[in-house]
């Protein structure tokens, strides 16, 4: 019985208004931390790549780059209240973003590059949240879902998106980081993993800050009641358009890391159609809205489970891979019905409930 | 109403009309001790419809610094109409408001509540998914102004201002006796104790105005006698102007130093609590008349 939570007792505000108040709470994250950002990765490099490519190419970087986006669209959905179905067209943005600037300045830094994709794809999501001022809850979704096509659509239009290739795909071409490839054929999975870490934990640190000061809470007091939110000084224009720009930001980030780090090259109606952005909803429904923690545990969840099941039921129970496909299918439908039935606080509500219950354990009263 | 005592409330609302010179001997006169202060807030001639239906029709008053101004009417008289058109929320067709010694400009809700209009409301319109420590906290969002990307990074100047903010949220908390149910999501507190926190977080805008409507609606007597010491007290230690509308005649007579009595939209009285107590117009109005 190490893990307390009384008898932390705080002398400052500062010290009250901690991420995590509970001292072993901050020790867990930073040993996940550390482990996550330092012993992964030497991990990775020290095994052979072929084995390291199995875990990290389909479980670590789709973990990672889902958690950044589901993060994005929690701050829209989950803490502003704004329901939205582009998350997958706004990943494109993102994409393209990052394909257009490093295709054009090919001396720009990755990192800047990346960045700036976001900062593109911020500029997009304001342009297609104006509406959420007028409209509300479904036709506010109705009108993202416009977006999510409207963007793909345009990406495969006109030419200039894909510089003119003959197959209509982006390719993201070779690109170093302090001499270390992070991009194309000869990037080692350890610098992948790492690269995208960094953006994960950077952007996470900074989300988690926002919904936790004056920022978040007039996103809050929107999506709680917008009529009292502004009877009290908040300005919903402002509030949205914010919730929106910032929500971009991350899911342009991911968008980018999606293409140029995970898939090398895209798509557009394929790779950012419009199952993108529903499996990213449902990770933050599953995962918990309006909570940090549940956008990871919701990424890691819709990452890990049709693997796990393609393991149970293709490798262990022999069954045909089409088939098995449509059991995936149809278990990840229930399952979101369940937690909006039963739990829609998802998972992290889960932790949270379970965390109360064992406090008492084995004696309830 | 018959049309006699009809004609006698418009003519009084004329009469009541206030003359520009606010401090002039001729306008304090016969206005009680607490109430003579420079004007802090005026309605002129404001007239509100929603289409056809005439919700407010012709009502001038004012607010003066450090009284407390009540509200009152019979059901469907206009009370909350005229709070959420001083807020800012209706916009009034004809007339004007006077805040501060300005005529104010139409505006959004969010503008008048920097310009230091606080308000509760009838039914609690808390932040349910937040604590009663972040509900108070969003009472300072006008006050509150280091960038986005300060707060991003939680750096130097975003967290003074949490911290600095803090504070004064805390004296709130102290004031208001919620210590224990600080961190408490306030859907989970029992309803005498939200009403509470909802005043609190109007209390943390620290307003020149702070606008209550029915702080005591379905409350035992308890929680009542809570609310009138916390509204007393507001009023007293902050020097807070308040106008507050209460169907507890009770309540009303006893804390407020002038009541404003509405009924079908029109104004049908003004003075202190004796002088409206006794005014026949109001009595018809709570008691109803016969037409002969």
């Amino acid at each position: 019985m190490f893990y307390r939570e009384t008898g932390d007792f705080k002398t400052s505000y500062s010290a009250d208004t901690q991420t995590f108040p509970i001292k072993l709470d901050r020790y867990r994250f930073w040993a996940i931390a550390i482990f996550a950002g330092i012993l992964v990765p030497l991990w990775i490099a020290s095994v052979p790549r072929q084995s390291a490519e199995f875990f990290v190419n389909p479980i670590l970087l789709p973990f990672l780059i889902f958690s950044l986006a589901a993060i994005g669209l929690n701050i829209l959905t989950g803490y502003c209240g704004q329901v939205s179905l582009g998350t997958g067209g706004f990943m494109a943005v993102g994409a393209y973003a990052c394909y257009k600037l490093t295709t054009a300045f090919p001396d720009l830094n990755l990192v800047l590059v990346i960045f700036a994709s976001g900062a593109i794809t911020a500029g997009v999501g304001v342009l297609f949240g104006l509406p959420s001022l007028r409209i509300k809850g479904f036709y506010l979704a109705v009108a993202t879902l416009a977006a999510q096509f409207f963007l793909t659509w345009m990406f495969s239009k006109f030419g200039w998106f894909y510089n003119n290739s003959a197959t209509g795909q982006i390719t993201m071409p070779p690109r170093e980081v302090f001499g270390i490839a992070i991009t194309g054929p000869d990037a080692a999975p350890w610098a992948t993993y790492f690269f995208c870490f960094f953006f994960v934990f950077v952007m996470g640190w900074a989300a988690r800050n926002l919904v936790r000061g004056r920022v978040g809470r007039s996103w809050m007091a929107i999506r709680d009641m917008d009529i009292a939110a502004e009877i009290i000084g908040v300005n919903p224009l402002k509030t949205k358009l914010s919730a929106f720009a910032v929500s971009s930001f991350l899911v342009g980030i991911a968008g980018a890391l999606y293409f140029g780090v995970w898939y090398g090259s895209a798509e557009p109606t394929e790779a950012f159609g419009i199952t993108l952005s529903f499996q990213i909803l449902f990770m933050i429904i599953i995962g918990g809205l309006g909570s940090m923690t549940g956008s990871f545990l919701g990424a890691g969840f819709m990452v890990l489970l049709p693997i796990l099941l393609k393991k149970l039921m293709v490798d262990m129970g022999g069954m045909e891979v089409a088939v098995a496909k449509h059991i995936e299918i149809v278990v990840v439908g229930a399952l979101i019905i369940l937690f909006l039935i039963l739990e829609p606080h998802g998972l992290a509500r889960l932790w949270q409930l379970a965390k109360e219950k064992l406090r008492l354990w084995p004696f309830p009263y | 109403m018959s049309a006699q005592t009809k004609g006698a409330a418009i003519r009084m609302v004329h009469d009541a009309d206030a003359p520009h010179d606010f401090t002039a001997e001729n306008v304090l006169h016969g206005l009680p001790e607490r109430s003579r202060g420079p004007v802090v807030l005026e309605v002129k001639n404001i007239t509100l419809r929603f289409g056809g239906v005439v919700a407010i029709k012709d009502i001038s008053f004012d607010i003066r610094k450090g009284e407390i101004r009540a509200i009152i009417g019979p059901n469907g008289a206009g009370k909350s109409s005229m709070l959420n058109v001083i807020n800012g929320f209706y916009h009034p067709q004809e007339g004007e408001i006077w805040f501060n010694g300005a005529r104010r400009k139409p505006m959004k809700p969010y503008e008048i509540a920097k310009q230091g209009i606080a308000r509760t409301f009838q039914n609690i319109a808390l932040f349910k998914g937040m604590s009663t420590l972040d509900n108070i906290m969003t009472g300072r969002l006008t006050k509150m102004h280091t960038n986005i990307f300060m707060q991003a990074l939680w750096a130097g100047p975003a967290q003074a201002e949490e911290i600095e903010h803090r504070e004064k949220v805390e004296k709130i908390i102290d004031f208001l006796e919620i210590q224990h149910i600080r961190k408490t999501p306030v859907g989970r507190l029992p309803y005498g104790l939200q009403k509470r926190v909802e005043l609190g977080r109007a209390l943390a805008a620290e307003p020149d105005l702070l606008l209550l409507d029915e702080p005591m609606a379905g409350m035992n007597v308890e929680e009542k006698e809570d609310m009138c010491r916390f509204i007393l007290d507001v009023n007293e230690e902050f020097g807070t102007t308040i106008a507050l509308i209460e169907h507890d005649m009770g309540v009303v007579m006893d804390i407020s130093d002038r009541v404003v009595v509405l009924d079908y939209g029109r104004k049908i009285g003004d003075g202190t609590p004796d002088e409206v107590r006794s005014n026949k117009d109001v009595i018809d109005a709570y008691l109803g008349v016969s037409h002969d």
